[in-house]
Protein backbone atom coordinates (compact mmCIF):
# COMPACT_ATOMS: atom_id res chain seq x y z
CA UNK A 1 0.00 0.00 0.00
CA UNK A 2 2.69 2.37 1.10
CA UNK A 3 5.08 1.15 -2.03
CA UNK A 4 2.21 2.16 -4.36
CA UNK A 5 1.39 5.51 -2.67
CA UNK A 6 4.99 6.54 -3.23
CA UNK A 7 5.21 5.68 -6.85
CA UNK A 8 1.82 7.69 -7.26
CA UNK A 9 3.23 10.70 -5.55
CA UNK A 10 6.66 10.01 -7.18
CA UNK A 11 4.54 10.10 -10.73
CA UNK A 12 2.64 13.22 -9.77
CA UNK A 13 5.48 15.25 -8.70
CA UNK A 14 7.40 14.13 -11.64
CA UNK A 15 4.51 14.31 -13.53
CA UNK A 16 5.07 18.09 -13.23
CA UNK A 17 7.64 18.57 -14.75
CA UNK A 18 7.15 21.84 -16.53
CA UNK A 19 8.31 25.21 -16.55
CA UNK A 20 7.64 25.88 -12.87
CA UNK A 21 9.27 23.28 -11.84
CA UNK A 22 13.23 23.37 -11.23
CA UNK A 23 14.28 19.52 -10.72
CA UNK A 24 17.99 20.81 -11.58
CA UNK A 25 18.88 21.90 -7.51
CA UNK A 26 18.71 18.17 -7.26
CA UNK A 27 19.71 16.66 -10.78
CA UNK A 28 22.61 14.30 -10.01
CA UNK A 29 23.77 14.90 -13.20
CA UNK A 30 25.27 18.54 -13.06
CA UNK A 31 27.81 19.15 -10.40
CA UNK A 32 25.86 21.59 -7.95
CA UNK A 33 22.75 19.09 -8.22
CA UNK A 34 24.69 16.32 -6.90
CA UNK A 35 26.45 18.74 -3.82
CA UNK A 36 23.19 19.90 -3.18
CA UNK A 37 21.51 16.19 -3.30
CA UNK A 38 24.64 15.24 -0.62
CA UNK A 39 24.40 17.85 1.34
CA UNK A 40 20.53 17.14 1.71
CA UNK A 41 21.49 13.38 2.51
CA UNK A 42 23.99 14.52 4.82
CA UNK A 43 21.18 14.99 7.46
CA UNK A 44 20.64 11.24 7.63
CA UNK A 45 23.71 10.75 9.95
CA UNK A 46 22.03 13.05 12.50
CA UNK A 47 18.42 12.26 12.02
CA UNK A 48 19.24 8.65 12.56
CA UNK A 49 21.80 9.05 15.42
CA UNK A 50 19.09 11.04 16.98
CA UNK A 51 16.14 9.04 16.68
CA UNK A 52 18.37 5.91 17.79
CA UNK A 53 19.87 7.39 20.80
CA UNK A 54 16.48 9.19 21.45
CA UNK A 55 14.35 6.01 21.55
CA UNK A 56 16.90 3.07 23.86
CA UNK A 57 16.73 5.78 26.63
CA UNK A 58 13.07 6.35 26.20
CA UNK A 59 12.69 2.35 26.11
CA UNK A 60 14.81 2.02 29.20
CA UNK A 61 13.74 5.39 31.22
CA UNK A 62 9.68 3.97 30.08
CA UNK A 63 10.58 0.36 31.37
CA UNK A 64 11.87 1.55 34.67
CA UNK A 65 8.38 4.17 34.94
CA UNK A 66 6.23 0.82 33.86
CA UNK A 67 7.69 -1.18 36.52
CA UNK A 68 6.03 1.17 39.61
CA UNK A 69 2.83 1.49 37.66
CA UNK A 70 2.20 -2.15 38.12
CA UNK A 71 3.37 -2.44 41.71
CA UNK A 72 0.53 -3.34 44.70
CA UNK A 73 2.09 -0.08 46.14
CA UNK A 74 -0.78 3.46 45.91
CA UNK A 75 2.64 5.22 46.06
CA UNK A 76 4.44 3.61 43.27
CA UNK A 77 1.77 3.86 41.31
CA UNK A 78 0.93 7.12 41.77
CA UNK A 79 4.59 8.10 40.64
CA UNK A 80 3.58 6.21 37.40
CA UNK A 81 0.40 7.75 36.53
CA UNK A 82 1.96 11.14 37.30
CA UNK A 83 5.31 11.43 35.08
CA UNK A 84 2.66 9.92 32.04
CA UNK A 85 0.07 12.51 32.51
CA UNK A 86 2.38 15.08 32.87
CA UNK A 87 5.30 14.56 30.14
CA UNK A 88 1.99 13.40 27.82
CA UNK A 89 0.90 16.72 28.48
CA UNK A 90 3.68 19.18 27.05
CA UNK A 91 4.07 19.16 23.28
CA UNK A 92 7.43 17.50 21.90
CA UNK A 93 8.27 21.34 20.30
CA UNK A 94 7.93 22.89 23.91
CA UNK A 95 10.26 20.46 25.84
CA UNK A 96 12.96 20.75 22.90
CA UNK A 97 12.89 24.91 23.16
CA UNK A 98 12.55 24.53 27.11
CA UNK A 99 15.26 22.27 27.32
CA UNK A 100 17.90 23.52 25.33
CA UNK A 101 17.32 27.40 25.98
CA UNK A 102 15.51 27.18 29.79
CA UNK A 103 17.46 24.42 31.10
CA UNK A 104 21.04 25.58 30.95
CA UNK A 105 19.61 28.68 32.88
CA UNK A 106 18.22 26.92 35.81
CA UNK A 107 20.71 24.20 36.03
CA UNK A 108 24.09 26.06 34.63
CA UNK A 109 24.94 23.26 32.07
CA UNK A 110 25.80 24.20 28.77
CA UNK A 111 23.93 21.56 26.62
CA UNK A 112 24.44 20.62 22.79
CA UNK A 113 21.90 20.88 20.37
CA UNK A 114 22.37 16.90 19.93
CA UNK A 115 21.77 16.22 23.74
CA UNK A 116 19.14 19.13 24.18
CA UNK A 117 17.57 16.78 20.91
CA UNK A 118 18.12 13.25 22.66
CA UNK A 119 16.70 14.11 26.22
CA UNK A 120 14.00 16.26 24.80
CA UNK A 121 12.68 12.94 22.56
CA UNK A 122 13.25 10.91 25.29
CA UNK A 123 11.40 12.12 28.00
CA UNK A 124 8.47 12.97 25.35
CA UNK A 125 8.82 9.02 24.27
CA UNK A 126 9.50 7.44 27.64
CA UNK A 127 5.67 8.40 28.48
CA UNK A 128 4.42 6.30 25.69
CA UNK A 129 7.11 3.75 25.86
CA UNK A 130 6.14 3.18 30.05
CA UNK A 131 2.15 2.84 28.40
CA UNK A 132 3.48 -0.07 25.97
CA UNK A 133 5.77 -1.81 28.48
CA UNK A 134 2.94 -1.67 31.28
CA UNK A 135 0.20 -2.92 28.79
CA UNK A 136 2.87 -5.48 27.68
CA UNK A 137 3.69 -6.97 31.04
CA UNK A 138 -0.03 -6.65 32.32
CA UNK A 139 -0.76 -9.09 29.24
CA UNK A 140 2.10 -12.05 30.20
CA UNK A 141 -0.65 -14.57 32.56
CA UNK A 142 -0.18 -14.19 36.42
CA UNK A 143 0.54 -17.85 36.29
CA UNK A 144 4.37 -16.87 35.08
CA UNK A 145 4.76 -14.98 38.05
CA UNK A 146 3.74 -17.48 40.01
CA UNK A 147 5.65 -20.02 38.60
CA UNK A 148 8.94 -17.95 39.15
CA UNK A 149 7.77 -17.85 42.38
CA UNK A 150 7.43 -20.68 43.44
CA UNK A 151 10.81 -21.54 42.10
CA UNK A 152 12.32 -18.83 44.25
CA UNK A 153 12.83 -16.36 41.68
CA UNK A 154 13.47 -13.03 42.83
CA UNK A 155 11.83 -9.81 41.40
CA UNK A 156 14.98 -8.71 38.94
CA UNK A 157 15.18 -12.38 37.54
CA UNK A 158 11.50 -12.90 37.14
CA UNK A 159 11.20 -9.95 35.10
CA UNK A 160 14.37 -10.25 32.92
CA UNK A 161 14.18 -14.15 32.29
CA UNK A 162 10.12 -14.70 32.19
CA UNK A 163 7.97 -11.90 32.00
CA UNK A 164 10.04 -9.24 29.54
CA UNK A 165 10.97 -12.09 27.30
CA UNK A 166 7.55 -12.77 26.59
CA UNK A 167 6.26 -9.22 27.03
CA UNK A 168 8.82 -7.50 24.29
CA UNK A 169 7.09 -10.45 22.11
CA UNK A 170 4.71 -8.68 22.15
CA UNK A 171 5.06 -5.12 22.03
CA UNK A 172 7.41 -5.37 19.18
CA UNK A 173 4.79 -3.77 16.61
CA UNK A 174 4.22 -0.94 19.05
CA UNK A 175 7.99 -0.50 19.50
CA UNK A 176 8.41 0.26 15.78
CA UNK A 177 5.25 2.46 15.80
CA UNK A 178 7.11 4.46 18.58
CA UNK A 179 10.29 4.49 16.18
CA UNK A 180 9.05 5.48 13.39
CA UNK A 181 7.12 8.17 15.74
CA UNK A 182 10.91 9.05 16.71
CA UNK A 183 12.04 9.11 13.39
CA UNK A 184 9.50 11.87 11.84
CA UNK A 185 9.61 13.80 15.36
CA UNK A 186 13.34 14.34 15.35
CA UNK A 187 12.36 16.76 12.22
CA UNK A 188 11.72 19.33 14.98
CA UNK A 189 14.81 19.53 16.33
CA UNK A 190 15.83 21.36 13.59
CA UNK A 191 14.48 24.57 15.33
CA UNK A 192 17.35 24.65 17.38
CA UNK A 193 19.86 23.73 14.97
CA UNK A 194 20.38 20.25 14.63
CA UNK A 195 21.71 19.54 11.19
CA UNK A 196 19.66 16.47 10.35
CA UNK A 197 17.60 16.00 7.39
CA UNK A 198 15.06 19.18 7.75
CA UNK A 199 17.68 21.43 9.12
CA UNK A 200 19.77 20.92 5.80
CA UNK A 201 16.68 21.18 3.47
CA UNK A 202 15.70 24.26 5.05
CA UNK A 203 19.39 25.29 4.77
CA UNK A 204 19.22 24.47 1.07
CA UNK A 205 15.86 25.84 0.50
CA UNK A 206 17.57 29.39 1.83
CA UNK A 207 20.18 29.28 -0.75
CA UNK A 208 18.37 27.65 -3.53
CA UNK A 209 15.12 29.01 -3.34
CA UNK A 210 13.40 26.11 -4.38
CA UNK A 211 11.06 24.88 -1.83
CA UNK A 212 8.90 22.84 -3.95
CA UNK A 213 11.92 20.45 -4.97
CA UNK A 214 13.53 20.29 -1.99
CA UNK A 215 11.02 19.90 0.11
CA UNK A 216 9.79 17.09 -2.22
CA UNK A 217 13.15 15.22 -2.03
CA UNK A 218 12.94 15.83 2.12
CA UNK A 219 9.48 14.01 1.80
CA UNK A 220 10.91 10.96 -0.55
CA UNK A 221 13.63 11.06 2.44
CA UNK A 222 11.70 10.17 5.62
CA UNK A 223 9.63 8.22 3.37
CA UNK A 224 12.44 5.60 2.24
CA UNK A 225 13.86 6.01 6.10
CA UNK A 226 10.85 4.88 7.37
CA UNK A 227 9.54 2.34 4.92
CA UNK A 228 12.98 0.17 5.42
CA UNK A 229 12.44 0.56 9.27
CA UNK A 230 9.07 -0.36 9.11
CA UNK A 231 10.75 -3.36 6.70
CA UNK A 232 13.09 -4.02 9.54
CA UNK A 233 10.63 -4.42 12.22
CA UNK A 234 8.69 -6.74 10.12
CA UNK A 235 11.64 -8.74 9.79
CA UNK A 236 12.15 -9.23 13.59
CA UNK A 237 8.79 -9.43 14.25
CA UNK A 238 8.75 -12.70 11.42
CA UNK A 239 11.78 -13.64 13.64
CA UNK A 240 10.79 -13.63 16.95
CA UNK A 241 7.24 -15.36 16.06
CA UNK A 242 9.26 -18.28 14.33
CA UNK A 243 11.24 -18.15 17.39
CA UNK A 244 8.59 -18.91 19.69
CA UNK A 245 6.86 -21.48 17.12
CA UNK A 246 10.35 -23.59 16.95
CA UNK B 1 7.52 -29.40 58.98
CA UNK B 2 4.20 -27.60 58.43
CA UNK B 3 2.25 -25.93 61.35
CA UNK B 4 -0.45 -23.91 60.29
CA UNK B 5 -2.32 -22.11 63.10
CA UNK B 6 -5.45 -20.81 62.77
CA UNK B 7 -4.89 -19.02 59.18
CA UNK B 8 -7.53 -16.90 58.16
CA UNK B 9 -7.56 -15.49 54.75
CA UNK B 10 -9.82 -12.25 53.80
CA UNK B 11 -10.70 -10.83 50.54
CA UNK B 12 -12.38 -8.02 51.49
CA UNK B 13 -14.84 -8.67 54.05
CA UNK B 14 -15.11 -12.46 52.74
CA UNK B 15 -12.91 -15.48 54.30
CA UNK B 16 -11.69 -17.52 52.09
CA UNK B 17 -9.89 -19.35 54.75
CA UNK B 18 -11.54 -18.87 58.66
CA UNK B 19 -9.04 -19.55 61.45
CA UNK B 20 -7.60 -23.29 59.38
CA UNK B 21 -5.20 -25.47 61.51
CA UNK B 22 -3.27 -28.11 60.29
CA UNK B 23 0.11 -29.75 60.46
CA UNK B 24 2.38 -31.76 58.21
CA UNK B 25 4.58 -34.00 59.27
CA UNK B 26 7.95 -34.65 57.39
CA UNK B 27 7.04 -37.14 54.45
CA UNK B 28 3.28 -37.29 55.43
CA UNK B 29 1.04 -37.18 51.92
CA UNK B 30 -1.90 -35.31 52.68
CA UNK B 31 -4.85 -34.85 50.24
CA UNK B 32 -6.91 -31.67 50.24
CA UNK B 33 -10.78 -32.21 48.71
CA UNK B 34 -13.91 -30.02 48.63
CA UNK B 35 -16.07 -28.41 46.59
CA UNK B 36 -15.66 -25.47 44.05
CA UNK B 37 -14.87 -22.30 46.28
CA UNK B 38 -14.00 -24.20 49.77
CA UNK B 39 -10.69 -22.60 50.06
CA UNK B 40 -8.25 -25.67 48.71
CA UNK B 41 -6.19 -23.41 46.55
CA UNK B 42 -6.07 -20.48 49.11
CA UNK B 43 -5.05 -23.00 51.90
CA UNK B 44 -1.79 -24.43 50.11
CA UNK B 45 -0.87 -21.11 48.50
CA UNK B 46 -0.73 -19.71 51.69
CA UNK B 47 1.94 -22.59 52.83
CA UNK B 48 4.47 -20.83 50.04
CA UNK B 49 3.55 -17.26 50.37
CA UNK B 50 1.32 -17.03 46.69
CA UNK B 51 -1.59 -15.50 49.13
CA UNK B 52 -0.81 -14.19 52.54
CA UNK B 53 -2.82 -14.87 55.60
CA UNK B 54 -4.42 -11.99 57.48
CA UNK B 55 -4.77 -14.09 60.65
CA UNK B 56 -2.67 -17.09 62.17
CA UNK B 57 0.83 -18.29 61.83
CA UNK B 58 2.57 -20.54 59.74
CA UNK B 59 5.41 -22.45 60.40
CA UNK B 60 8.09 -24.08 57.68
CA UNK B 61 10.96 -26.48 59.61
CA UNK B 62 10.16 -24.24 62.68
CA UNK B 63 10.56 -20.79 60.94
CA UNK B 64 7.65 -18.60 60.68
CA UNK B 65 6.66 -17.12 57.38
CA UNK B 66 6.24 -13.45 57.13
CA UNK B 67 7.75 -11.01 55.08
CA UNK B 68 11.18 -11.45 57.15
CA UNK B 69 14.72 -12.74 55.73
CA UNK B 70 14.79 -15.91 57.60
CA UNK B 71 11.54 -16.53 56.29
CA UNK B 72 12.36 -15.87 52.81
CA UNK B 73 15.35 -18.01 53.22
CA UNK B 74 13.34 -21.40 54.34
CA UNK B 75 11.14 -20.81 51.39
CA UNK B 76 13.77 -20.55 48.52
CA UNK B 77 14.35 -24.47 48.80
CA UNK B 78 11.83 -25.04 51.25
CA UNK B 79 8.72 -25.38 49.13
CA UNK B 80 7.68 -26.52 45.58
CA UNK B 81 4.51 -25.81 43.62
CA UNK B 82 2.98 -27.64 40.89
CA UNK B 83 -0.40 -25.68 39.37
CA UNK B 84 -3.22 -26.82 37.36
CA UNK B 85 -2.50 -24.91 34.69
CA UNK B 86 1.28 -26.22 34.24
CA UNK B 87 2.70 -22.43 34.19
CA UNK B 88 5.82 -23.44 32.17
CA UNK B 89 7.79 -20.54 30.65
CA UNK B 90 6.80 -20.88 27.01
CA UNK B 91 9.38 -19.17 25.67
CA UNK B 92 12.31 -21.54 27.07
CA UNK B 93 12.81 -24.91 26.10
CA UNK B 94 12.29 -27.78 28.49
CA UNK B 95 15.85 -27.84 29.65
CA UNK B 96 16.10 -24.29 30.19
CA UNK B 97 12.47 -23.94 32.14
CA UNK B 98 14.03 -26.62 34.45
CA UNK B 99 17.61 -25.08 34.65
CA UNK B 100 16.76 -21.54 35.55
CA UNK B 101 15.62 -21.92 39.25
CA UNK B 102 18.78 -24.08 40.18
CA UNK B 103 21.06 -21.33 38.15
CA UNK B 104 19.41 -18.37 39.56
CA UNK B 105 17.94 -19.03 43.14
CA UNK B 106 20.45 -21.86 44.11
CA UNK B 107 23.93 -20.54 42.37
CA UNK B 108 24.37 -23.76 41.00
CA UNK B 109 26.27 -23.86 37.29
CA UNK B 110 24.63 -24.47 34.12
CA UNK B 111 26.39 -28.01 33.80
CA UNK B 112 25.66 -28.57 37.11
CA UNK B 113 22.25 -27.64 36.76
CA UNK B 114 21.58 -29.47 33.54
CA UNK B 115 22.89 -32.48 34.92
CA UNK B 116 20.03 -32.11 38.07
CA UNK B 117 17.85 -31.22 35.25
CA UNK B 118 18.16 -34.68 32.92
CA UNK B 119 18.16 -36.43 36.40
CA UNK B 120 14.80 -35.28 37.70
CA UNK B 121 13.30 -35.29 33.47
CA UNK B 122 14.29 -38.92 33.61
CA UNK B 123 12.71 -39.38 36.84
CA UNK B 124 9.56 -38.26 35.34
CA UNK B 125 10.46 -39.94 31.79
CA UNK B 126 10.38 -37.27 29.62
CA UNK B 127 14.12 -36.98 29.19
CA UNK B 128 14.19 -37.29 25.00
CA UNK B 129 12.19 -34.24 25.23
CA UNK B 130 14.94 -31.52 26.94
CA UNK B 131 15.48 -29.75 24.00
CA UNK B 132 11.50 -29.21 22.83
CA UNK B 133 9.84 -26.22 23.57
CA UNK B 134 6.33 -26.55 26.12
CA UNK B 135 3.93 -25.80 23.36
CA UNK B 136 4.95 -29.13 21.37
CA UNK B 137 4.40 -31.18 24.18
CA UNK B 138 1.55 -32.45 25.39
CA UNK B 139 -0.71 -31.81 28.14
CA UNK B 140 0.28 -34.64 30.64
CA UNK B 141 4.26 -34.27 29.49
CA UNK B 142 3.84 -30.28 29.89
CA UNK B 143 2.75 -31.49 33.66
CA UNK B 144 5.27 -33.87 33.90
CA UNK B 145 7.63 -31.41 32.88
CA UNK B 146 6.34 -28.66 35.46
CA UNK B 147 6.74 -31.54 38.42
CA UNK B 148 10.27 -32.19 37.11
CA UNK B 149 10.81 -28.48 37.61
CA UNK B 150 9.39 -28.26 41.25
CA UNK B 151 11.74 -31.25 41.86
CA UNK B 152 15.02 -28.95 40.64
CA UNK B 153 14.86 -27.15 43.47
CA UNK B 154 15.01 -29.91 45.74
CA UNK B 155 12.12 -29.00 48.10
CA UNK B 156 11.24 -30.33 51.16
CA UNK B 157 7.73 -29.91 50.54
CA UNK B 158 5.96 -30.26 47.43
CA UNK B 159 2.22 -29.01 46.80
CA UNK B 160 0.00 -29.53 44.21
CA UNK B 161 -3.00 -27.68 42.91
CA UNK B 162 -4.94 -29.66 41.20
CA UNK B 163 -2.40 -31.08 38.53
CA UNK B 164 -4.40 -33.37 36.64
CA UNK B 165 -8.01 -30.95 36.29
CA UNK B 166 -6.58 -29.23 33.17
CA UNK B 167 -5.62 -32.43 31.53
CA UNK B 168 -7.01 -34.88 29.00
CA UNK B 169 -8.63 -37.58 30.42
CA UNK B 170 -6.21 -40.20 28.54
CA UNK B 171 -3.30 -38.10 29.92
CA UNK B 172 -3.94 -37.98 33.47
CA UNK B 173 -2.56 -41.62 33.64
CA UNK B 174 0.56 -40.51 32.99
CA UNK B 175 0.45 -37.57 35.43
CA UNK B 176 -0.40 -39.70 38.14
CA UNK B 177 1.49 -42.47 38.03
CA UNK B 178 4.57 -39.56 38.57
CA UNK B 179 2.85 -38.86 41.51
CA UNK B 180 2.70 -42.34 43.06
CA UNK B 181 6.25 -42.76 42.54
CA UNK B 182 7.14 -39.32 44.00
CA UNK B 183 4.95 -40.23 46.53
CA UNK B 184 6.74 -43.47 47.55
CA UNK B 185 10.60 -41.95 46.94
CA UNK B 186 9.38 -40.10 50.40
CA UNK B 187 8.98 -36.42 49.65
CA UNK B 188 6.15 -34.49 51.78
CA UNK B 189 3.12 -33.43 49.41
CA UNK B 190 0.25 -31.55 50.17
CA UNK B 191 -2.13 -32.22 46.77
CA UNK B 192 -5.23 -30.38 46.19
CA UNK B 193 -7.07 -33.17 43.85
CA UNK B 194 -10.27 -35.23 42.80
CA UNK B 195 -8.59 -37.70 41.95
CA UNK B 196 -10.13 -40.13 44.59
CA UNK B 197 -8.40 -42.83 43.15
CA UNK B 198 -4.88 -41.91 43.71
CA UNK B 199 -5.84 -40.19 47.17
CA UNK B 200 -6.64 -43.85 48.34
CA UNK B 201 -3.64 -45.26 46.97
CA UNK B 202 -0.77 -42.89 48.46
CA UNK B 203 -2.30 -40.77 51.13
CA UNK B 204 -1.73 -41.12 54.52
CA UNK B 205 -4.27 -38.36 55.43
CA UNK B 206 -7.58 -36.92 53.65
CA UNK B 207 -8.40 -33.53 54.41
CA UNK B 208 -12.01 -32.73 53.57
CA UNK B 209 -12.65 -28.78 53.23
CA UNK B 210 -15.90 -26.54 52.73
CA UNK B 211 -16.63 -22.53 53.04
CA UNK B 212 -13.42 -21.91 54.40
CA UNK B 213 -12.91 -24.37 56.67
CA UNK B 214 -11.75 -28.00 57.41
CA UNK B 215 -14.64 -30.30 58.12
CA UNK B 216 -12.82 -33.25 58.50
CA UNK B 217 -9.35 -35.01 58.70
CA UNK B 218 -8.83 -38.60 58.75
CA UNK B 219 -6.91 -41.34 56.97
CA UNK B 220 -8.20 -42.25 53.71
CA UNK B 221 -9.76 -45.90 55.07
CA UNK B 222 -12.44 -44.01 57.22
CA UNK B 223 -12.43 -41.11 55.59
CA UNK B 224 -13.93 -43.30 52.39
CA UNK B 225 -15.75 -45.74 54.11
CA UNK B 226 -17.15 -43.68 57.23
CA UNK B 227 -17.20 -39.88 56.44
CA UNK B 228 -18.06 -38.51 59.95
CA UNK B 229 -20.04 -35.08 58.47
CA UNK B 230 -23.18 -34.71 56.71
CA UNK B 231 -21.20 -32.68 54.35
CA UNK B 232 -18.36 -34.97 53.39
CA UNK B 233 -20.92 -37.47 52.49
CA UNK B 234 -22.73 -35.45 50.37
CA UNK B 235 -19.34 -34.17 48.33
CA UNK B 236 -18.08 -38.01 48.32
CA UNK B 237 -21.03 -39.03 47.32
CA UNK B 238 -21.05 -36.60 44.31
CA UNK B 239 -17.55 -37.06 43.47
CA UNK B 240 -17.86 -41.32 43.48
CA UNK B 241 -20.94 -40.80 42.18
CA UNK B 242 -23.03 -43.30 44.01
N1 LIG C 1 -8.02 -12.92 44.58
C1 LIG C 1 -9.26 -13.17 45.07
N2 LIG C 1 -10.12 -12.17 45.25
C2 LIG C 1 -11.36 -12.39 45.75
N3 LIG C 1 -11.82 -13.60 46.10
C3 LIG C 1 -11.00 -14.65 45.92
C4 LIG C 1 -9.69 -14.50 45.41
N4 LIG C 1 -9.11 -15.72 45.35
C5 LIG C 1 -10.02 -16.58 45.81
N5 LIG C 1 -11.16 -15.96 46.17
C6 LIG C 1 -12.35 -16.60 46.74
O1 LIG C 1 -11.97 -17.39 47.82
C7 LIG C 1 -12.71 -18.58 47.84
C8 LIG C 1 -11.77 -19.76 47.90
O2 LIG C 1 -11.05 -19.83 46.69
P1 LIG C 1 -10.10 -21.04 46.35
O3 LIG C 1 -9.52 -20.76 45.02
O4 LIG C 1 -9.18 -21.28 47.47
O5 LIG C 1 -11.11 -22.26 46.23
P2 LIG C 1 -10.82 -23.74 45.79
O6 LIG C 1 -11.29 -24.60 46.87
O7 LIG C 1 -9.44 -23.88 45.33
O8 LIG C 1 -11.81 -23.90 44.56
P3 LIG C 1 -11.59 -24.64 43.16
O9 LIG C 1 -11.94 -26.07 43.39
O10 LIG C 1 -12.61 -23.97 42.29
O11 LIG C 1 -10.21 -24.40 42.72
C9 LIG C 1 -13.57 -18.58 46.60
O12 LIG C 1 -14.88 -18.24 46.99
C10 LIG C 1 -13.00 -17.52 45.74
O13 LIG C 1 -14.00 -16.87 45.02
MG1 LIG D 1 -8.48 -24.15 43.43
Amino acid sequence: MLRISAFVFMALALGGCSDQWGWYVVDPTTASGYANLKFLLSGLYYTVLLSLTAISISIVVGLLVALPGLSEKKLLRGFNRTYVELVRAVPILVLILWIYYGLPQVSGLTITVFWAGVIALALSDSAFQAEIFRAGIQSVDRGQNEASQSISLNYADTMRFVILPQAIRRILPALGNQLVYMLKMSSLVSVIGMEELTRKANELVVVEYRPLEIYTVLVLEYLVLILIVSAGVRWLERRMNADARR
Amino acid sequence: MVQIEGISRFYGNFAALKSVSLDIAQGERVVICGPSGSGKSTLIRCINRLEKHNEGRIFLSGVELNDSKASEEVLRTGVGMVFQQFNLFPHLTVLDNLTLGPIRARGMTRKDAETLAMTYLDRVHIADQAEKYPRQLSGGQQQRVAIARSLCMEPKILLFDEPTSALDPEMIREVLDVMVELAESGITMVCVTHEMGFARKVADRMVFMDKGEIVETAPPETFFSAPKSARCKDFLEKILGH
